[in-house]
Formats: structure tokens, sequence, C-alpha cells
């Protein structure tokens, strides 16, 4: 009796070649492998932590590994309130990442100041960092910290990667200005 | 508060006065007696935890401007008792230290120091604490704004690549604070007058 053997590559069933543009296919990997740097502050740190758990489930999106050194992360998730005494330790992790990298402002402390009006914190941490996803709520429930995440994977599927790439100079961080402080009236 | 602890101590330590207070006994104590009443207090009197050091600025016109306050608990005795010590000069205000009598007083008096610009003579290591290194000013004094003053970012080079500064925080306002009544659901941090910010300034009231 003659079996057909289907382990191996067929070229009648699996005839068919995938035709993707580079730009999708760096993307889609990237998407798919955020490493988040887990700049844990305040509060919102524990909401971050949450998103660890089981409940919430991480993994689903490729980005459990929550990487302690700045030099293996690409995704910075700044949760908590940012001093301006913290806040060059912050910019100093930010520039030891890796390229390219994304940042995620979680909460209101990280996007605004939330309601530190006062002497000793940051009014946002886009003054230090370009920042990718603002992430509303004090603390922002894990679900939305996900929501954002995924927002980040769809911006990073977005991206002109092999341009950006092309453009580089080795030496030189591509040019991501942060908003200017404002003037203060 | 009238108490028999206060009136031992009036008695023993001349220049010590009572002070008016509407919860624990207090005394004033002159700052050349501090170390020996708090010493005394210990030893004597059993009150073996320092519980507080901090300090009152009264405002820039009082004088004596500054307050030194100590609390001090007994936890055998179950007792309170709060001294308070003006500093003489009112331009650089000056404590002895009780970090040898109570290592607590360490970081304690880093904080006022830091917070109030009291300076502790004999603190073994009298650095900023929450404020970074640098800044220049202390900000629980009286004529220090809430919203902060235009300062440089503790980082030069941060701020070189990024043009941040230490700005005032928009008070939009502000202060923030919960209030404190209502349903808990309400009683989220807001700013009290909400119909101001800084582009649409505060009507004044006369
Ligand atoms: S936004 Fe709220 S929960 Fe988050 S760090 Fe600030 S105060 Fe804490």
């Amino acid at each position: 009796m003659a079996t057909e053997n289907n382990y191996a590559y067929n070229s009648k069933i699996e005839g068919d070649l995938v035709v993707t543009k580079l730009d999708t296919a760096i993307n889609w990997i990237r998407k798919h492998s955020v490493w988040p740097m887990p700049m844990g502050l305040a509060c919102c740190a524990i909401e971050l932590m949450a998103v660890g758990a089981s409940r919430f489930d991480i993994s689903r999106f490729g980005m459990e590994v929550m990487r302690f050194s700045p030099r293996q992360a690409d995704c910075m998730i700044v949760s908590g309130t940012v001093t301006y005494k913290m806040a060059e330790v912050v910019r100093r992790i930010y520039d030891q990442m890796a390229e390219p990298k994304w940042v995620v402002a979680m909460g209101a402390c990280a996007s605004t100041g939330g309601m530190y009006r006062s002497y000793a914190v940051l009014q946002g941490v886009d003054r230090i960092v370009p920042v990718d996803v603002y992430i509303s709520g004090c603390p922002p429930r894990p679900e939305a910290l996900l929501d954002g995440m995924m927002k980040i994977q769809d911006k990073i599927e977005r991206e002109p990667s092999v341009k950006n790439l092309m453009n580089r100079d080795m030496h030189k961080a591509p040019e991501k200005k942060c908003k200017p402080a404002p003037a203060h009236a | 508060m009238e108490s028999a602890l206060v009136e031992e101590i009036t008695k023993k330590f001349d220049g010590a006065t009572p002070r008016e207070s509407i919860d624990h006994p207090a005394v004033n104590i002159p700052v050349d007696l501090l170390l020996s009443v708090v010493e005394w207090l210990r030893d004597e009197k059993s009150f073996d935890l320092l519980m507080d050091v901090t300090a009152i600025d009264w405002s820039e016109d009082a004088s004596p401007r500054f307050t030194g306050i100590y609390h001090l608990a007994s936890t055998t005795k179950h007792e309170y008792i709060r001294l308070a010590s003006n500093c003489e000069d009112d331009v650089e205000p000056e404590l002895p230290t009780l970090s040898k009598l109570f290592p607590a007083a360490n970081w304690h008096e880093r904080e006022t120091y830091d917070m109030l610009g009291i300076r502790y003579k004999g603190h073994p290591d009298l650095r900023r604490i929450l404020m970074w290194d640098d800044y220049p000013y202390h900000p629980l004094r009286k004529e220090f704004p809430l919203a902060g003053i235009d300062t440089d970012l503790p980082a030069a080079d941060v701020a070189e690549a990024t043009g941040a500064k230490v700005i005032p925080a928009p008070m939009m306002g502000g202060p923030f604070h919960a209030p404190q009544t209502g349903a808990m659901s309400k009683r989220e941090p807001r700013a009290a007058d909400q119909s101001w910010n800084e582009a649409k300034p505060k009507p004044s009231t006369n």
C-alpha cells in the first residue's frame, strides 16, 4: 500500500510564495517582540505589575519579556510620578536603550504631572523623552495599559522601517525631538 | 495643656516655659538647653522614641522667624511631649543636632534642613534628602510658591539635550486636593476653583 508522505515540503500543496514588503516583515517582527523597560516610579507601577499577572496575560501580545536592563529593552513604560530629581535617571535609561525604541507615558503623572502641581514634579515626561502613547487614568487599569501597548503595536506597524534603517547614521541617534518646555506665563 | 511633666521641666530647667497646646503637653526650650532637656527626658523620663523633628517658618518678617519642633513619645508610659526651640538667627537659622541622642534624628534633620533651610550644628551628614543637591531654595519656607520657581534641571546634559527646565507648575485653579466630605467616589483630587488658570487669571475679589 502506497502512502503519501505529507510531512516534507510538497510543492503541490505549499507551492505559493508569500510576497511581502520588507517594511511589513520587519514591522511584523518588531511588533510582536516588544521588550518593555518597566520604568516604575510610583503607584502606577503597581498596575504595571498587575499586567504581568495571569488574569491579564501580557504574553498574548509578546510583551511579557520585561527587561530591567535598558540595553535589552526597546519600549520604556514610564509608570508613575516623574520628579525632577528622577528625570535625569529616566532620560539616561532612555538614552541607553537600543534603537529603535518607543515610550509609553502611563497615567496622569507621567503624561502631565497629574495632580502634582508642585515644585518637585516634572509636568509631563514628554519634556525629556519623546512619548509615543499616552495612557489616561490615575492609575490606568491594566487593560488600559494593554490597550496602550496595542496602540504602540499599531504605530510600529506603520513605521517606514527600511527607510529609517537606510537613513541612519550609525553613530547618531535619529532626530526625535521632545516637545520644548513651554514658556511659563 | 497643663501637665505635671511640663511643670517639672520648667522647674528643673531655667528658661523653659509652658507652651500653649490643644493636644499634648508642650514646652518652649531655649536653644542652649535643648540637648540637656532631651537627654533628661530620654534617660530619666523614659521618652525613648523621637517621633518627629520639624520646624515652623513664622513668615519673612517675623522674628524669631524659625522654631524647631520636636515630638517625643514614651513607649512604656504612652505619653507624648512637644518641645519647641526658637532659632536665634532669622537669616541663617541653626539648631543643635539630636542625632547623637536619637539616631532617628539624622534623616529627620536632613529633611528639615532640605525643606526649611535650618542647619543642624554637629550633624554627621547634613545633605539634602528630598530635593537634589544644588537646588537653590527651601520649599517649605513661607516665601516659596507652591508651583515652584524657575531653575535649571539637575542634570546639565539632559537639560542641553532636551531644552527642559524646572518651571513653575501650572496651578489651574489648584492646588489639587481631595475633598474630605461627600461620597468616596467623588473624592478624586481636584482644584477647588477651576474657573481660572494661567491663561485666564483669577478675577480679583475687590
Ligand atoms: S497617575 Fe495616579 S496612580 Fe499613577 S503614579 Fe500618578 S498618582 Fe499614582
